[in-house]
């Protein structure tokens, strides 16, 4: 981890970048954003820890838990909240058994989670699977995805 | 026989979820195995274009054979053989693809000047953006206007800030070249959090190079140095290709130091937000590029004085920078004269929700919102009436069929108790609950509120569990006095646009679906049979045929019943998912 964040220092440091930058590579490089990392380095740059969690609580691109090894995101976006998305939302979270106020499967496998709007309302309602955009989408559609994903694994 | 083919392939995110980039590697293949460069001895590219804005028949291709464009719709991978086989080797277009009159109807009706690249050219290539005269107005601009013609241009063209609040550019501009500082900047706002509405969005996917154009104008007019894109997270394709944009601009000397040989110095560099609505409001945004929460402050000075770590800031909208360009080009007096008196221009809006065609559309200002959905629209999908045109976002209101008539422009929406915002029309038909709407747009902004002011924070938070207790079916007589009263202060006493704007969903239904309200508040009734928490769901005996469909879709296992037989649904075990309503081909599920 250390020499993860080590680069992250470095790149902070050649490309002038802030705290939001140092979150971001950090969030990229572990899928969330481990304590120990923020505490790392804050001693590194002498920025108190509250400042790192200040931000990343703020923004919603920051992640404190872990999260699952894939990612459902469903667009809560108004176009597709229109088109059903919050019945979609409700259908997946029990069709994956995931518990009341919770987001990832006790097996870590699936996380799922809601964007405001990805822009992409013609095509609504509209799911990210693992970065790739569907539109259209319905719960079978989406169920079968998802089956595709447990098989290969 | 000398033949000149091009093929554009749609690939913006819309484009690229249908399947764009496997299609055109298709047709790339396709076109190399058959030998098509040999046979005619002539050129024939493939090419990605960007988002032309009718993503509901993506993937859109066209085919162009000697200027003649034929455009066919929902094509998939394995289509390209046949089309490469019968259209392009042979002549003959596959009429059963081709796209419909509701295609030509819906971009006829519209006027691009925003969009009018989009989907017409390589947004990933520079020389395609030249090819069209880019980049023509900048050279101008730097290398032989003053700042203070580039203002005045900008100012008679009677182009308004297209982020929502409409500001006149030329004013903004005029304050920030009037400022004196040796640090100075120039900042695009590409946050577009506004759910519902993609026009940004398109605009840096299918012509990154416009925007970047108009910023080194305004670089020019008020002499600053260095330039931001702030994009939001959720856009990682209109990153991609704004950075290819941005390096291809500093390999052509128009970016950097010395641009267009001019001895000017414009650099600029992309900052990607982190998922947080309120960085779309200029002062959160400059905080978020300064790497701090992104909270809005209060305007003491303007940001033209004191923007961006405290420097002059000159701070516009994508789409308002993207027609900058076409003004230098143009002139002040063409732009103008496409709109009102009151506002130059077209504006792009996003037609989205229970209207047919949904997509990107550009009209003038002035053109009346009958128009937008019926003629351009082509009217709500699957032959359901009308109820309201949601516009502005979460910031802005509902407007009923009766003011339809309107004239579209900043001070005509707002009049109707909604806002212009920044496009997003979001339609909705006899199927759509008003207050669940209004609940929606609460639940949006109170999440969002940076909790920085009290109004917002806490009052947004007061309205929402009050529709959540109307929609719940637990509403009080009163409670439509109370979210008024409440609305009338948080309007007043909020700190940024993000509150003060907040009660505009409520206040514009209450206004003209007031009786939705009561029927929730009084007789426990959802008219659009919506909210959750008053429907029933029950099996109508004499159209059931008991295929037991329901029942095996049912995930609560609240169906009962034997085949061949009646159905039931066991109100108890009932999660009211709809999933059986649905699944249903006979409608003998009632939902009431
Ligand atoms: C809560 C809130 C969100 C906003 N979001 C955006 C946005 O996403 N994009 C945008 O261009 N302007 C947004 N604005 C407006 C900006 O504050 C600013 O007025 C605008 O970007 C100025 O550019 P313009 O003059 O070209 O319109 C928002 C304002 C508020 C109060």
């Amino acid at each position: 981890m250390e020499e993860t964040l080590q680069k992250i220092l470095d790149d902070y440091k050649k490309n002038n970048g802030n705290i939001i930058t140092i979150l971001q590579d950090i969030e990229k490089n572990f899928g969330f954003i481990p304590e120990y990392a923020v505490n790392w380095i804050s001693k590194k740059l002498d920025i108190p820890a509250s400042r790192f969690f200040g931000c990343a609580t703020f923004y919603s691109q920051f992640h404190l838990r872990h999260r699952g090894k894939n990612i459902v995101t469903v667009c809560r976006g108004t176009a597709c909240h229109v088109k059903g998305s919050e019945r979609l939302i409700n259908r997946l979270l029990m069709e994956l058994d995931i518990p009341r106020d919770e987001d990832t499967t006790a097996d870590l496998k699936f996380t799922v989670e809601k964007v405001n709007c990805i822009g992409a309302c013609g095509i609504a309602p509209v799911t990210i699977l693992n970065n790739e955009v569907h539109g259209k989408i319905t719960l079978d559609k989406l169920m079968k995805e998802i089956k595709k994903i447990k098989a290969g694994e | 026989m000398k033949k000149n083919i091009i093929i554009k392939v749609c690939t913006g995110t819309g484009g690229i979820a249908s399947g764009g980039e496997e299609v055109l590697s298709a047709f790339r293949d396709a076109v190399s195995s058959s030998g098509i460069k040999a046979i005619f001895n002539e050129r024939c590219s493939a090419q990605k274009v960007g988002c032309r804005g009718f993503c509901a028949k993506d993937v859109l291709v066209d085919v162009i054979i000697n200027g003649e464009k034929t455009t066919y719709k929902h094509i998939k991978q394995d289509m390209v053989q046949r089309i490469v086989d019968e259209h392009i080797l042979n002549g003959k277009a596959v009429e059963e693809w081709t796209v419909g009159e509701d295609y030509h109807t819906f971009h006829d009706r519209q006027t691009k000047v925003v969009l009018s690249h989009c989907g017409e050219i390589d947004p990933e290539d520079i020389n395609a953006y030249m090819a069209v005269g880019g980049y023509d107005a900048a050279r101008k601009a730097v290398c032989s206007m003053t700042p203070k013609e580039i203002v005045d241009t900008v100012k008679n063209s009677n182009l308004r800030g297209r982020g929502g609040a409409g500001f006149p550019t030329g004013l903004k501009w005029e304050l920030g070249m009037r400022i004196k500082s040796d640090i100075k900047y120039v900042i695009c706002n590409g946050d577009e959090g506004d759910p519902g509405a993609f026009m940004d969005r398109s605009v840096m996917e299918g012509d990154p190079h416009s925007v970047i154009e108009g910023m080194i104008i305004c670089a020019k007019a008020t002499e600053s140095g260095h330039g931001y894109i702030y994009v939001r997270a959720e856009y990682p394709l209109a990153v991609k290709r704004l950075q290819m944009a941005i390096d291809q601009c500093r390999e052509n000397g128009f970016l950097g130091s010395n641009i267009f040989g001019s001895g000017f110095d414009f650099d600029l560099r992309i900052f990607q937000g982190a998922g947080a609505f309120v960085c779309g409001e200029a002062t959160a945004l400059m905080r978020s590029i300064e790497g701090k929460r992104g909270m809005p402050s209060p305007k003491l000075w303007r940001s033209a004085e004191k923007g961006l770590w405290d420097r002059p800031t000159v701070l516009n909208n994508v789409e308002t920078f993207a027609n900058i360009p076409r003004i230098i080009m143009n002139g002040a007096e063409w732009y103008s004269n496409l709109g009102t008196e009151r506002s130059g221009g077209t504006k792009v809006f996003s037609l989205s929700g229970k209207v047919k065609n949904t997509g990107l559309i550009e009209v003038p200002f002035g053109t009346s919102l009958k128009k937008i959905i019926y003629d351009i629209g082509g009217g709500i999908e699957g032959g359901k009436a009308f109820k309201a045109l949601q516009t502005g976002g979460p910031s802005g209101g509902c407007i009923p069929a009766e003011s339809l008539e309107i004239e579209v422009d900043y001070e005509s929406l707002a009049q109707a108790g909604s806002i212009m915002g920044s496009g997003g029309m979001v339609v909705l038909d006899e199927t759509s609950c008003m207050v669940n709407t209004a609940k929606f747009f609460l639940e949006f902004t109170q999440a969002e509120s940076c909790g920085k002011c009290t109004p917002c924070r806490i009052g947004t938070k007061r309205m929402l569990e009050i529709l959540e207790r109307i929609t719940s079916g637990n509403g009080k007589e009163e409670d439509i006095d109370l979210l008024e009263e409440l609305c009338r202060y948080i309007r007043a006493a909020s700190l940024c646009g993000l509150g003060m704007t907040a009660p505009n969903p409520v206040l514009s239904t209450l206004r003209y679906f007031r009786d939705e309200y009561e029927a929730h508040i009084r007789d426990k009734r959802c008219p659009a049979a919506v909210c959750k928490d008053l429907i029933t769901y029950s099996v109508v005996e004499e159209l059931c045929t008991g295929c037991g469909a329901c029942k095996r879709a049912c995930p609560a296992d609240a169906v009962r019943g034997t085949r061949k037989s009646p159905h039931r649904i066991d109100a108890d075990a009932c999660v009211k998912c709809g999933t059986c309503f649905d699944a249903c081909k006979f409608k003998a599920i009632r939902k009431q």
